[in-house]
């Protein structure tokens, strides 16, 4: 059928790891953003959920990285970090091996990706979907853009990878939606743990929303890193839906620094049916 | 250096439940697999959270790591902190320290915001 929905998120552990130390009244805020997002996901009747994500050596690590990858299961499980951390329990979590065939073969007339019939969700996909798809009643196709093991995926090839999803999805007679989630300018992980460039991370959900392509190609990775941290590298899945977006425009429903959290914590959307 | 041998174990001990299983009940032949040196494997062993953040360690594996050894968040942003102390700045890897003014005073910075808006 085509691409029925298409949004970006953001997929940070602290949002369920570290729930009850945030602003109540913002914390509420999100969680009810982020529940809207999986109630608009299902009002597109989806036939599945692609999730573009930029993990973290759950399942690439630097032995053998993909610039991008494509899971190609009936079932995947996560998430791996300990469920007293994340505060998810463990689950299965089921996909669609034939329609991430069919995806992946379209992807690979223009983009060259990995897929992976093993695929264990961090908290990257898990996070997300805990608001998203609560019941796990949705089939979910996971992806993947190396935001984490230097060389990364440079920016213009995340752009040409969620055309080519797109294009990928607009072929196949399911009805599919797809959801990128990653962080804006954030040092996670470090001692400077809940840093943000709000300024920053609000020109780049600008250059998001008007799908600027000029605009959001232009950060070099120094900057990036400079200005937003080594998590800004994460800002490739948000380039790869506006790349998926084919010139639609973008909403932001939700964006609020939140520390303990360690990023603006977004919720966007754009106009693609 | 071998950061690369020391993120894998780290890598395995993560995702794999048996190599957990393995370190725990025979953790000498596990560390036997991979060519660390001494410093690494006493960084491990101990485990030296804020020498393994100064060494290189990406904080992605590092944070598992150290909620494997039941330390908790702040705890585990705390030995980062003294790792930096002791060992000086971090010596690979992008997930160096640029200086921050810390959660608390930022969320009092933000909560004011909000009340002028």
């Amino acid at each position: 059928m085509a691409l029925v929905y298409l949004g970006a998120c953001s997929h940070a552990p602290g949002i369920t790891a570290r729930a009850e130390r945030a602003d109540t009244q913002t914390r509420q805020a999100l969680e009810k953003a982020l529940r809207k997002m999986g109630d608009d996901i299902r009002a597109t009747r989806p036939d599945a959920l692609i999730v573009v994500a930029a993990e973290h050596f759950a399942n690439f690590f630097m032995n053998n990285m993909p610039a991008f990858a494509i899971g190609m299961a009936d079932s995947y499980e996560g998430p791996i970090e300990d469920e007293a951390f994340l505060k998810i329990p463990h689950t299965k979590v089921p996909g669609n091996k034939a329609l991430s065939r069919k995806l992946i073969e379209g992807v690979m007339q223009s983009v060259d990706v990995a897929y992976a019939e093993e695929w264990k969700f961090d908290h990257g996909i898990s996070v997300p979907l805990h608001f998203l798809t609560p019941d796990y009643d949705l089939p979910i196709i996971p992806a993947n853009i190396n935001c984490q093991g230097p060389p990364l995926t440079p920016l213009k090839r995340a752009w040409a990878f969620g055309e080519a999803l797109r294009t990928a999805a607009d072929s196949a007679p399911e009805r599919i939606a797809m959801v990128a989630t990653g962080g804006i300018s954030h040092w996670p992980a470090t001692p400077d743990s809940g840093k943000i460039n709000e300024k920053w991370d609000r020109e780049f959900l600008d250059r998001w929303a008007r799908n600027d392509r000029d605009a959001l190609l232009s950060y070099s990775d120094a900057e990036t890193y400079r200005d937003a941290g080594q998590g800004g590298f994460e800002i490739r899945t948000f380039v790869a839906a506006a790349g998926a977006g084919k010139g639609a425009k973008g909403v932001i429903e939700f964006c609020e620094p939140v520390p303990i959290f360690a990023v603006s914590c977004t919720v966007a959307r754009m106009q693609v049916a | 250096m071998s950061l690369y041998q020391v993120q894998k174990l780290i890598y395995q001990l993560n995702r794999d439940p048996r190599t957990r299983e393995r370190y725990a009940a025979a953790r000498d032949a596990v560390l036997g697999e991979y060519e660390l040196t001494a410093e690494e494997k006493s960084a491990l062993t101990k485990p030296d959270i804020g020498l393994l953040y100064v060494l290189g360690v990406n904080g992605q594996l590092l944070m598992h790591f150290a909620a494997l050894h039941k330390i908790e968040w702040p705890d585990y942003l705390e030995r980062m902190r003294q790792g930096l102390k002791q060992h000086g700045q971090v010596r690979e890897g992008v997930y160096a320290s640029t200086g921050y003014e810390g959660v608390e005073a930022h969320d009092a910075r933000l909560k004011a915001a909000r009340e002028n808006r």
